[in-house]
C-alpha cells in the first residue's frame, strides 16, 4: 500500500474519532431538517425553499469542516510534535501532505454522501421529487470543498492556524465575489487599481463557478459540459495549490 | 560503513529584524561506529536536539552533510534504516498502542502477520502488553516513551537514534530502558541517544561527546576523556576517634566534620589515606566507610560547558 494511502486512511480514522466533525454533522442535518420547517410555513415555495436551504446545508457545513479541520491537518500535527516522528520514517514530505490531504476530501466526500441521502430522504418525507440539478449542486460542492482545503492546507504549511482560518475565510469569501470583482475592474478605465483587481481575479479561486444550487432549487437544468468544466477547473486549481504547498512544506524547518 | 557520519554540520538562524545571525550548531563534525552506543550530552540549548533533527531531515542545515550508512541523509529512502524516539514524545491520542504500530510499520513497507508478529514482540519488549488496546491519549508518560522505544524498532533499525530517551522515566523505567540499549548493542545495532542523566550515559555509553553552545568539545571513550582512574578524594568515617588522634590527621593535612557518632576525614591522595588508616588502628577506632571518589563525568561535564566551580 502507498504511503500517501496510508495516511489518508490513518487522517479518515482520526476524522471518525472526532467528535467536533459529529457535532458539524449533526448541525448540517439540522439546518436540513429545518428546511423541511420552514418549507412548510411558505405558501407555493416549499420545494424551492427545502431544496435552497437544504443545500446550503449541505454547503455549510463541508465549508466549515474544510476551513477549520483542513487549517488543523499540518498544524495540530507540528503543534503536538507528532510530525516528527511521522517525518523520521522513510515518508517524503509531499507524500505526507497529499494522504493528509486525500484523508480530509474523502471525509467530506462520506459526510456529505451522508447529508446527502438525508436531503433526499427529507425531499421524498415531504412529498417533493428529487432532480439530478440536485446531484449536480452537490457535486459541485464537493468540488468546493477540494479547493478550501488545498488553500487552508497552503496556508497551514507557514502560518499559524487562526491567520490561516482568517486567511482561508478571506479567499472563501473574495472567491465568491469574484464576478463582482471582474465586473468592476472592467467598469475602471485607468489606474492601478483595475489591474489589482484583475490580478486578484485570477489568482484567487472563482469559487461561484460551483454555486448552481439556486438554479437547483429552481429546477433550472444545468448542462453537464458545465458541471465538467467547473470541476476541472476547480480540480486543477486544488492541484496548482497542493503543489505550491508542497514546495513550502519541503523547505521548512520543524 | 560509518552507520552515521556527520561532516561540518552547521545550523543558522537569522532572528528579528536586525537579521541577527544566531548559530545553534558550529561545524559539528561526528563518526560513529558500527555496533557502538554513543552519547551526545550538552546542557539544555547546547545543539543535541537540532543535530538530531538535522540529521532525520526535521531541519535543513545551512552547511555540511549528514551520511547515513554511507548514503545522503537528505534523501527520505536513507530513513528506513533508522529508527527514532523523539523527546517527550507524543503520539496520536486517537489510535490505541497497537494501531499506532501497525499504523508505523505500514510506513515502512511492513503488512500482514510479519507485522502483527513484530508488534508483539515489541509490545513484550516494552512491557505494553496489557495496554496494546489503550488510547495513546490515556497512557502515562512513561508508557508513552516505551511506546515510542516499539515505534523505533519496528523496522528492525541498523541504526537507533534516541532524544532523551531517560528523561521523565522513573527508577524502573530509566532501569529498562538501560537493559533495551544493552539489549539492542547486543542484537549489533548502533545506538546514538543524547541525555542529561549523566549516571546512565556513564553505564551504557562505549563513547561519548560533549557539546557546548552548538560546539563539540570533546570526543572518545568515558575512559580516554575521564583520564586518570586514580582517586581524587578518599572519605573515611571512623567511630570512637580520640581527639589525639585527630589533631595528628588534621596535621598530615586531612580534614575531619564531626558527623553523628563519628567523625568524616577526608584526604586527598592513597598515601594519606593509609596513615590515616594506620592512626585509626593504633587508636583501636572502629572503621566504618572508606570511600575513594574518582573524577565523574559530571565534573568532566561541568568542567567542559564551564559551570562547574573552581
Amino acid at each position: 500500500m502507498s504511503r500517501v494511502v496510508i495516511i489518508a486512511a490513518n487522517t479518515f480514522r482520526e476524522h471518525l474519532r472526532d467528535k467536533v466533525l459529529y457535532s458539524l454533522v449533526f448541525f448540517g442535518l439540522f439546518l436540513i431538517g429545518g428546511a423541511l420547517l420552514l418549507g412548510s410555513l411558505t405558501i407555493g415555495e416549499q420545494s424551492k425553499v427545502v431544496k435552497d436551504i437544504g443545500l446550503a446545508g449541505i454547503n455549510l457545513c463541508g465549508v466549515l469542516i474544510a476551513i477549520f479541520v483542513g487549517i488543523g491537518l499540518v498544524s495540530r500535527e507540528i503543534e503536538k510534535r507528532t510530525i516528527y516522528t511521522i517525518l523520521a520514517k522513510p515518508v517524503p514530505r509531499s507524500q505526507f501532505l497529499l494522504g493528509r490531504y486525500i484523508g480530509l476530501v474523502v471525509t467530506l466526500l462520506v459526510n456529505t454522501s451522508v447529508m446527502t441521502v438525508c436531503f433526499l430522504g427529507v425531499l421524498l418525507a415531504s412529498g417533493i421529487s428529487p432532480d439530478i440539478g440536485l446531484v449536480k449542486a452537490v457535486a459541485l460542492i464537493l468540488v468546493e470543498l477540494c479547493v478550501l482545503v488545498a488553500v487552508s492546507m497552503l496556508f497551514s504549511t507557514f502560518t499559524t492556524p487562526t491567520l490561516g482560518a482568517a486567511f482561508t475565510i478571506a479567499i472563501y469569501i473574495i472567491g465568491h465575489l469574484a464576478n463582482d470583482i471582474k465586473a468592476l475592474a472592467d467598469k475602471m478605465q485607468e489606474g492601478v487599481i483595475p489591474w489589482v483587481l484583475k490580478g486578484v481575479y485570477y489568482l484567487l479561486p472563482n469559487l461561484e463557478f460551483f454555486n448552481i444550487k439556486g438554479d437547483a432549487a429552481y429546477g433550472v437544468s444545468i448542462g453537464m459540459n458545465y458541471v465538467a468544466a467547473s470541476a476541472g477547473y476547480g480540480l486543477a486549481y486544488a492541484a496548482i495549490v497542493m503543489a505550491a504547498a508542497c514546495v513550502i512544506f519541503e523547505r521548512r524547518d520543524f | 560503513m560509518k552507520p552515521l557520519r556527520i561532516e561540518g554540520l552547521t545550523k543558522e538562524y537569522v532572528r528579528g529584524l536586525r537579521h541577527q545571525r544566531v548559530v545553534t550548531l558550529d561545524r559539528l563534525s561526528l563518526e560513529i561506529e558500527e555496533g557502538e552506543v554513543f552519547g551526545f550530552l550538552g546542557h539544555n540549548g547546547a545543539g543535541k536536539t537540532t543535530t538530531i533533527k538535522l540529521v532525520l531531515g526535521l531541519l535543513r542545515p545551512t552547511s555540511g552533510s549528514v551520511w547515513i550508512m554511507d548514503q545522503a541523509a537528505d534523501d527520505a529512502a536513507v530513513r528506513r534504516h533508522v529508527g527514532y524516539l523523539p523527546e517527550s514524545p507524543y503520539f496520536y491520542e486517537y489510535l490505541t498502542t497497537e494501531e499506532f504500530l501497525l499504523f508505523i510499520g505500514k510506513l515502512f513497507g511492513l503488512d500482514g502477520t510479519i507485522l502483527a508478529k513484530k508488534v508483539d514482540e515489541l509490545l513484550e519488549l516494552v512491557s505494553m502488553n496489557t495496554a496494546r488496546h489503550t488510547l495513546l491519549g490515556k497512557v502515562s508518560k512513561g508508557m508513552l516513551q516505551r511506546v515510542g522505544i516499539a515505534q523505533a524498532l519496528i523496522n528492525d533499525p541498523e541504526v537507533v537514534i534516541l532524544d532523551e530517551p531517560m528523561s521523565g522515566l522513573d527508577p524502573i523505567g530509566r532501569r529498562d530502558m538501560r537493559d533495551i540499549i544493552h539489549r539492542l548493542k547486543d542484537q549489533g545495532k548502533t545506538i546514538f541517544f543524547s541525555s542529561h542523566i549523566l549516571p546512565d550515559v556513564e553505564m551504557v555509553c562505549d563513547r561519548i561527546g560533549i557539546l557546548v553552545k552548538g560546539s563539540l568539545k570533546a570526543v572518545g571513550t568515558v575512559r580516554a576523556i575521564l583520564g586518570d582512574t586514580a582517586a581524587r578524594s578518599i572519605e573515611i568515617v571512623v567511630e570512637k576517634f580520640p581527639r589525639a588522634a585527630a589533631e595528628e590527621a588534621v596535621r598530615m593535612g586531612a580534614t575531619m566534620v564531626e558527623r553523628g557518632h563519628g567523625v568524616l576525614i577526608s584526604v586527598h591522595d592513597e598515601n594519606q589515606a593509609v596513615q590515616c588508616l594506620e592512626l585509626i588502628r593504633s587508636h583501636n577506632s572502629r572503621l566504618i566507610s572508606y570511600v575513594p571518589h574518582k573524577k565523574s563525568l559530571e565534573d568532566l561535564f561541568l568542567q567542559e560547558t564551564g559551570l562547574g566551580r573552581s
